[in-house]
């Protein structure tokens, strides 16, 4: 049998050739200056084995394989270019020079590219099963602890820039994921009963649907240039307001513009999802004696129930990203890195803000389509 | 029994039912039948207050039907819908369960109760229980649809054109058992269809409908023989005429001693089964099971004179 060529495989081989001969890392005397790009075999002394090796496996990987020995190589190529990063970082950096950076280039974010989507699209070719799904991503976010705990990325610019600011790290992650997870919540306990309100309540959908449709035309900067002057106003002048946590700047400004851009996914999803049961469904549940809140509970929410999910994975996903808007008004949250590293022109801490940013994003993502994926399942 | 009295519904200044009045008495099958924007179904559901009627009352077992909160009223009644309207999300036994539950039986009570039904319905419980409703037949999903409203043991039940989504053959059977099940259980039953055949196969009174007002109700054999209206007597169809007084009546009341050659006829095959096999077969005379022929012009007999007198 003739091998035959995979065209995937071969935009992989393409992306990761590309990267192979660009620089892999870029030496910085400093974490502000530009500096000067390494390809592989100049940023590793064993770097021209480690090239071939690489370029082969791409190449191999143009002709169609199994699909689980795709994920294996994948997913080893992604490992090795990591640790390739770790190791020409180490390499380069002169000992006891505090100052000097090593950072990703452009030859990098390729590489693992192409890596990565080699995995996804070996991954998507073995349809696995839900179970083993939710095993393969739980089994990605530990590995990529391990090697961060490992330190083998030390080294790294990123890493560096991590080890300077430790704590402030784990405040401003933990400020992140409270303005992304409540303004969820907020927008949960708000959307849900507005959108059922909405099913009861025909003529009020078209203008409320409306309002949130504006509201989510604005864009976040014009958001907090309004909020801010009210929200100062009602802090200064209404007693007890600025104990309640209200003020002009902040986390509360942010928490109050990531739940109102979360309004429309939830309503108008909730209000998608009921009105998509079937109306024999309904008319039964009704002519056999549910109440109202009983035709609500026991019927209508557990059928909308992957619509709903639908949304709640949209208004995650979105507000993770959204919240890095939070660092311009003081908020916390990764954006604080990111403004920060714009300011001092320091791209290592704007990638401390990105990469976990991101990471975060895919990981909730990922997550609720599988959510999405069990309960389309059971309704 | 069913006492419905000068019920009257107005939607936007039209009358969709005006001023019907009808009684169905306990453990009859009553069938409202009407083209499409007649009012049957209107009138229907104004029975379990689905609908509220504009004016004029229900009378169920002489209660008033407005003074029961409706959700308690409808789960003494029992209701299935064309399409079934199962709970998709529900296996075959919880959807049975439905009100039984919700009037708080206990566990064991509404297992038994579930199984009873499945083993009426002819669907073995162990097989069936656990099913959900995507898995199972058109004809299926009918039969749980009606074994759920017939969960609580309702005195009444209400059924809106149910067997509407089933091809003609799954059809014919669901009314028959229909039939079996309604008279073993004693349920009062009124059922809205748009098909005379199925109102006089089934109905033992018809209910005739039309733009809102009833415009007869009386036995399938006077719906047939003396049509009260023009309008019922479309309704019939004239070619359709002799052949359902002939569906009416079973063979063997017709039988007569005699001699015929042939395979014989079914006990509880209708007058129009002996009719077309008659056709079909070339022969003038057929012998019945049980002893007893059936002639050709014995059942012309049957299907004309009353026919006529009525014209």
């Amino acid at each position: 049998m003739r091998p035959r060529l995979d065209r995937p495989g071969l935009l992989f081989a393409i992306v990761g050739l590309a990267g192979l001969a660009l620089p892999l890392v870029q030496f910085k005397p400093n974490r502000i200056v530009p500096g000067e790009g390494l390809t592989l075999p100049a940023a590793l002394p064993w770097g021209w084995p480690l090239l071939l090796t690489l370029a082969a496996v791409l190449v191999a990987g143009c002709l169609r394989w199994p699909s689980v020995l795709r994920l294996g190589a994948a997913a080893a190529g992604l490992l090795t270019v990591l640790l390739a990063l770790g190791a020409a970082a180490t390499h380069l950096t002169p000992p006891d020079d505090t100052l000097a950076r090593v950072a990703p280039a452009a030859g990098f974010w390729l590489m693992a590219l192409a890596f990565a989507l080699m995995l996804a699209d070996a991954l998507a070719r073995m349809n696995p099963a839900l179970w083993l799904r939710w095993l393969i991503l739980a089994g990605a976010v530990a590995s990529m602890g391990v090697l961060l705990a490992s330190g083998a990325l030390d080294g790294v610019s990123v890493m560096r820039e991590y080890a300077a600011r430790q704590d402030i790290f784990l405040r401003e992650a933990r400020a992140h994921l409270t303005l992304a997870f409540g303004s969820l919540t907020l927008a949960l306990l708000v959307g849900l009963p507005l959108g059922v309100a909405l099913y009861q309540a025909r003529r009020l959908r078209g203008p409320v649907l409306s309002v949130l449709n504006i509201l989510q035309t604005i864009p976040s900067l014009a958001l907090f240039g309004v909020m801010i002057p009210i929200f100062g106003w009602i802090a200064a002048n209404v007693p007890g307001a600025a104990q309640a946590g209200v003020a002009g700047i902040g986390l509360f400004p942010a928490l109050v513009a990531l739940f109102l851009y979360s309004l429309l996914p939830v309503v108008s999803n909730t209000l998608t999802g009921l009105t998509g049961v079937n109306p024999a469904t309904r008319e039964a549940a009704i002519g056999l004696g549910l109440t109202q809140p009983q035709l609500l509970v026991q019927v209508l929410i557990p059928l909308a129930l992957p619509v709903l999910l639908a949304a709640v994975r949209i208004v995650l996903v979105q507000n993770i990203g959204l919240a890095v808007i939070a660092g311009l008004i003081g908020g916390g949250g990764f954006g604080t890195f990111v403004f920060q590293g714009l300011n001092q022109t320091a791209m290592d801490l704007v990638l401390l803000g990105a990469l976990p940013t991101i990471a975060l994003a895919l990981i909730a993502g990922i997550a609720l389509d599988l959510l999405v994926r069990s309960s389309r399942r059971t309704a | 029994m069913i006492d419905i009295q000068n019920l009257t519904r107005i939607y936007d200044g039209r009358a969709a039912v005006d001023d019907v009045s009808l009684t169905v008495e306990a453990g009859q099958i009553a069938a409202l039948v009407g083209t499409s924007g007649s009012g049957k179904t209107t009138l229907l559901r104004m029975i379990n207050r689905l609908v509220e009627p504009s004016s004029g009352r229900v009378l169920i077992d002489g209660q008033d039907t407005r003074q029961v909160a409706p959700h308690l009223l409808r789960r003494r009644i029992g209701y299935a819908i064309q399409g079934h309207g199962l709970f998709p999300h529900r296996t075959v036994g919880q959807n049975i369960a439905t009100v039984p539950r919700l009037l708080g039986w206990d566990q064991a009570a509404i297992r038994d109760r579930v199984d009873e039904l499945l083993t009426l319905f002819q669907m073995e419980p162990d097989q069936f229980r656990d099913r959900m409703p995507h898995e199972l037949s058109g004809g299926q999903q009918q039969r749980v649809g009606v074994a759920r409203a017939l969960a609580a043991k309702p005195d009444l039940l209400l059924m809106d054109e149910p067997f509407g989504a089933l091809d003609p053959v799954i059809r014919a059977k669901a009314q028959a058992d229909l039939r079996d099940i309604q008279r073993r259980l004693g349920t009062t039953l009124i059922l809205v269809t748009h098909d005379m055949e199925e109102a006089v196969t089934l109905g033992d009174r018809i209910a005739v409908m039309d733009k809102g007002r009833l415009a007869q109700y009386a036995p399938p054999t006077e719906i047939l023989t003396a049509p009260a209206t023009p309008f019922v007597r479309d309704l019939i169809g004239l070619d359709q005429r002799p052949f359902h007084l002939l569906s009416l009546t079973p063979a063997h009341v017709l039988a007569r001693e005699g001699q015929a050659e042939g395979p014989a006829l079914p006990r509880d095959a209708t007058l129009r089964d002996a009719l077309a096999e008659c056709l079909w077969s070339g022969r003038d005379a057929l012998p019945v099971e049980g002893g007893g022929v059936i002639t050709l012009a014995a059942l012309r007999a049957q299907a004309a004179p009353q026919a006529r007198a009525a014209e």
